[in-house]
């Protein structure tokens, strides 16, 4: 019977033992060993950047910019004398990087031009406070290291960062995450495009201060680390001294298995996308040790060689007819590895794929294989490759195809990673996708691509300094989740206060009037959201401008519940002031005996024609029928005790 | 002994690594009222406090301890870190041409150093072969290291060893040679070299990097690329300055070594040939001329080495109101030559001229040059300018202030003869006063002007 691949996939799939992760459990994931830990990255609200005095958050679009500047990097040693593995490839790869520049927020520093101005002490007490909530260890003097990132993404070939904090913890409901430390460094360029050796950056975002707070690999499950990763947001969030908004807050996940590699993914958008993400990290990594374990099985990783011929210009296969250069390999021992299942809805052969685009530059598709899930190429194309290679039953062949000059990285790229399939889970770092799935973005760098900032002097932080930072910092993250719960507001809505960092504006509230903590959760956790999604066409609502609302409902002696009716057209137009919006809804002040005045009419007209009229649904129709009228007037609780005396 | 051990650490802190017996490179656990601290103890930066110690911890991130916090230190092992780049010999490509390169230190060869925390010239010649082996495509590299100092401490000591070391190489026959030196008086040594070494029959290409090489984003290894291209393959026998054309890494200039200035404390794209063009333009595939008239490569080997530079002369930079004590100070300390930088097209104040007739009775030769570094000194368009000459300056034409300074002192090595020194200053040796300026030597763009504007934003300056 001849091998399906369809049939290898599904079946590797299978002995994978790969679960959706609705049908997984805590058992599940203890018997792959998950563990993984998080990079969170938050910007800063700061005036200027972080090493020159361009202002901060100023974005502009891709083509909006004044000049070009291109660049290549270069890998250096370390000063412990060893070059970063990230680092040489990243060389291979031979990108020629342009940096677009806009005037109103990037200037001669940002493009290197210029050495470092003395770092923006605003942002160094944020990312100071943030360590102290996050129960650090401050450090006595600040060094300024250079991390190197030959992706170009930083002009200087390197991202100025310094360690603030080191071993600190964080609290959530039911389990302590430990962290091992938080950094202030400044932001990346933004890509713009990334088409075979041209990369394009835009440098606005460049420069920016933001914090990064690392955790240990102390999560168990997938909900777990969205869990941790929403608490850091939050804790960051509760100093109100962060940016928020699209791409303000940004996290890696390391993932690992029993086995397995430390696997970063890099740059997850949304926490939403994380437990997906990590589910299917860990059986990918699960995936590939059955890989191992079956290569290792058929022959010895030291004696295997692949073997390759030239067929340009033989194959009729569309996308080959215009290649330089067409190389079919022969890998032996791969039959059913190329189609081994990998993650859902992608097999080995796409790992191989992945690296050939960003290590040999071979745009995609730049290869097809022997074990395709729907065959390709044609029945001709095959006959003449296998005819080439004269593959073993147990091989498996591939097809690349490219320009000459990257031929020779391309293979070497695809022996390297046939060869990591013997050793199992290769570190690298990859790239998340909306589908939870992901691809390889780059070798994982190691601690050898630090290096110190000869242009930057070290910052003493003093004990004083430190004291005067600690007197103002807000309360711990879990104390609210402590007050929150003491004051019955339901959990379902704690995500929101925390985000939006409501909390304090609840707080204030309480203290100044006699509303209940649960109707203000309710208030804000509920009904501003929904307000805000229906309401708003806005990006960064003004919160602020809520915090004298209930005062102002005082004052004037309205009901507090009036606030919900104004709240669509405050979220609409925030700008307008109170009084303007009660006009604006059409409010009119009503005595409670004018209101109860109406009871009788409205009972009768319910009543009419009826022999036995439902007191329930005579109660709710004339309550929808008062409520607008009532609402800021009289509590409506009280109306209905009014009115089911009436009755 | 202490040197070795605490490298770096003085005062407070290095009292406190005695008494916990915590040595530099020592892996050490401290705890502090901070809460602990582990890392490796790294050398401290000499000019830095006596405050902090200095760690690297597991992340590979350096922090410091305040000395203050520290309650207790523990050495628990021992790593010394060396940083090199392995040396490996250049290998030799039949057919390619032969090059020396002569290390000088600066920038372009250079590494980081814990002690000062700054970057050192300490890579020799054949490191750099190691970091970048691109250069084995090019020419077939000697090197030798000359000294090794910084570009600010470059003086006429190393401008007569480098003029006698670049003759001797010439009479072994080489194709060309580059010399690796620090960016900041790069133009001094330009203007030196081609004083010192003349009818030369290779090129003898001056380069340095904006970036040191230590960095991935550095100029450093292009910059050497061009400038090993340029004295291996091009036919301008003449000393040159190769250093990036604009900013990105697309092409070098070659600039005469008289006509070139450092024109920017940072950028990449620092050198600029004033009041002229460059010579040519090169990459790694090609060397475009620019000016159609140059010296070219000869086979022979007629260098001439002149050898020759008097430490007797000053610069006087001109600033209004300023008082004859100055330029009496230079007198009676005993300098022969006085470079005057004036405003405009050349003055001074009236205040000055009983001192400059002082120094001119003492038989002080005194040149006039520009702070507008463009354009020509032109003593005859204002009574002051007539009155200075009558009291002994000479106008210097377009020659840089920097380029007057270093030709002065070569004359004065050789002779104090009034008429001779103002013969040999006026007389061109490469440029250093041309007779015309061409349209194109001159340009400062404008920003902000829409059509510079138009022009940054579709051409890498």
């Amino acid at each position: 019977m001849s091998f399906s691949p369809q049939k290898n996939f599904e079946e590797s799939r299978h002995k994978t033992g790969y679960l959706p992760r609705k049908e997984a459990t805590q058992e599940t994931y203890d018997r792959l060993g998950f563990m993984s830990g998080l990079e969170v990255h938050q910007q800063l609200l700061t005036q200027e950047k972080l090493f020159c005095h361009c202002p901060a958050g100023i974005y502009n679009d891709d083509d909006d910019f004044n000049a070009e500047i291109v660049r290549h990097m270069r890998p250096t040693l370390s000063e412990l004398g060893e070059y970063d593995g990230t680092a040489l490839m990243e060389f291979k790869t031979r990108k020629e990087i342009t940096y677009r520049i806009n005037n109103e927020n990037a200037c001669t520093y940002e493009i290197d031009d210029t050495p470092p101005f003395p770092m923006n002490r605003e942002a160094l007490a944020q990312a100071l406070e943030i360590s102290m909530l996050c129960k650090m260890n401050i450090v006595g003097e600040v060094h300024i290291t250079r991390k190197q990132y030959l992706d170009g993404s930083i002009p200087t070939g390197f991202q100025r960062t310094a360690i603030v904090g080191i071993e600190g913890e964080l609290e959530l409901p039911h389990k302590k995450v430990r962290l091992i430390q938080l950094s202030i460094e400044e932001d990346a360029c933004r890509e713009i495009s990334d088409i075979g050796h041209k990369r394009i950056y835009k440098t606005d975002r460049l420069g920016m201060p933001l914090i990064e707070t690392v955790t240990y690999p102390d999560c168990v499950n997938p909900e777990e680390v969205c869990e941790a990763c929403n608490y850091i947001r939050f804790l960051n969030r509760s100093t109100g001294k962060v940016r928020t908004g699209m791409g303000a807050a940004r996290q890696d996940v390391n993932v690992s298995c029993k086995g397995g590699t430390r696997v970063e993914i890099k740059g997850v958008a949304h926490t939403k996308w994380i437990p997906e993400l990590t589910h299917n990290e860990v059986f990918r990594q699960w995936a590939l040790l059955r890989i191992k374990k079956i290569l290792n099985k058929r022959i010895k990783a030291s004696s295997w060689k692949m073997f390759y011929a030239d067929v340009t210009g033989m194959l009729r296969y569309t996308p080959l007819k215009k290649a330089e250069k067409v190389l079919a390999i022969r890998l032996p021992e791969f039959q059913g590895i190329l189609s081994h299942f990998i993650q859902p809805g992608s097999l080995f052969a796409d790992e191989l794929s992945g690296r050939l685009k960003v290590i040999a530059c071979l745009e995609q598709p730049n290869m097809i294989h022997s074990e395709e899930l729907k065959p390709l190429p044609g029945k001709k194309d095959r006959e003449k490759i296998i005819q080439k290679l004269q593959p073993e039953e147990k091989d498996g062949w591939i097809v690349i195809w490219g320009a000459q000059e990257d031929i020779p990285t391309a293979l070497e790229t695809i022996e390297e990673r046939c060869r990591m399939a013997f050793e199992g889970v290769p570190k690298e770092t990859r790239k998340s996708l909306p589908d939870g799935t992901t691809i390889f973005e780059r070798v994982l760098p190691g601690a050898n691509r630090m290096y110190p900032d000869t242009d930057s002097a070290p910052i003493p932080l003093d004990d004083k300094y430190i004291e005067d930072i600690g007197k103002s910092l807000p309360e711990e993250m879990i104390l609210r989740y402590k007050t929150l719960k003491k004051w019955n507001v339901p959990e379902d809505v704690y995500a929101f206060l925390f985000s939006k960092n409501l909390f304090p504006m609840m707080q204030k509230i309480t203290k100044e009037t006699d509303i209940s903590p649960l109707y203000l959760g309710i208030f804000f956790g509920e009904k501003l959201k929904f307000a805000l999604h229906h309401y708003s066409n806005r990006k960064n609502f003004p919160f602020k401008i809520l915090s004298p609302l209930f005062s102002f409902l005082k004052e004037n002696r309205l009901h507090h519940q009036l606030a919900e009716s104004m709240l669509p057209t405050i979220v609409a137009y925030p700008k307008m002031e109170f009084d303007s919006v009660l006009t604006a809804i059409g409010f009119k002040r009503h005595s409670e005996k004018e209101i109860l005045a109406r009871v009788p009419i409205l009972l009768a007209k319910f009543t009419e024609g009826k022999i036995h009229p439902d007191k329930t649904k005579e109660h709710n129709w004339v309550m929808g029928r008062l409520r607008k009228t009532a609402l800021g007037n009289m509590d409506l609780s009280v109306l209905s005790e009014k009115l089911k005396q009436l009755q | 002994m202490d040197n070795d051990i605490f490298q770096g650490y003085k005062g407070d802190a290095l009292t406190l690594l005695k008494k916990f017996q915590v040595r530099v490179w020592g892996t050490t656990r401290i705890e502090t009222t901070r809460g602990h601290f582990e890392g490796t103890v790294l050398p401290r930066a000499e000019n830095d406090d006596d405050q902090h110690i200095v760690l690297k911890i597991a992340t590979g991130y350096n922090i410091g301890i305040d000395v203050k916090t520290v309650k207790k230190m523990k050495e628990t092992g021992y790593h010394k870190a060396n940083y090199k780049i392995p040396e490996k010999e250049f290998p030799i490509t039949p057919g390619l041409p032969r090059v020396k390169l002569f290390g000088t230190g600066g920038t372009i060869a250079s590494r980081l150093d814990y002690r000062t925390g700054a970057v050192i010239p300490a890579f020799s010649p054949g490191e750099l072969y190691g970091a970048v082996p691109e250069l084995a495509d090019i020419c077939n590299l000697e090197t030798e290291k000359v000294f090794a100092v910084f570009s600010e401490n470059m003086g006429p000591k190393q401008y007569i060893a480098l003029a006698k070391a670049i003759g001797a190489e010439i009479k072994n026959g080489i194709d060309g040679i580059v010399i690796g030196h620090g960016t900041d008086t790069l133009h001094h040594t330009g203007a030196a070299l081609t004083f010192m070494c003349q009818n030369l029959p290779v090129p003898v290409v001056l380069v340095g990097s904006q970036r040191s090489s230590d960095r991935p984003s550095s100029d450093a290894a292009l910059n050497l690329m061009h400038a090993m291209k340029a004295a291996g393959h091009s036919d301008i026998a003449e000393v040159m300055v190769c250093m990036f054309g604009p900013t990105s890494d697309e092409y070098g200039l070659l600039h005469k070594g008289t006509r070139v200035r450092k024109m920017h404390s940072s950028y990449r794209s620092t050198f600029r040939t004033i009041g002229d063009t460059p010579l040519a333009r090169i990459s790694r595939k090609e060397i475009i001329p620019i000016k159609k008239h140059y010296n070219k490569r000869r086979a022979d080997k007629n260098v001439k080495i002149l050898p020759y530079f008097s430490e007797k002369v000053t610069m006087l930079y001109y600033y209004p109101g300023m008082h004859p004590d100055v330029l009496n100070a230079m007198i009676d300390k005993g300098y022969r030559g006085i470079i005057f930088v004036g405003t405009g097209l050349g003055h001074v104040n009236k205040e000055l001229y009983p001192a400059i007739e002082r120094a001119h009775a003492k038989g002080v030769h005194m040149f006039m040059t520009l702070q507008t570094l463009w354009g020509y000194v032109h003593m005859f368009v204002y009574d002051t300018g007539r009155d200075m000459m009558a009291r002994g300056i000479i106008p210097t034409g377009n020659m840089l202030p920097e380029v007057a300074w270093v030709k002065l002192s070569w004359i004065l090595g050789q002779t104090d003869d009034p008429q001779k020194v103002k013969e040999m200053m006026l007389t061109p040796v490469n440029d250093e006063i041309t007779l015309r300026e061409p349209y194109n030597g001159y340009l400062i763009y404008q920003g902000g002007v829409p059509e510079v504007e138009e022009f940054i934003r579709k051409v890498h300056k």
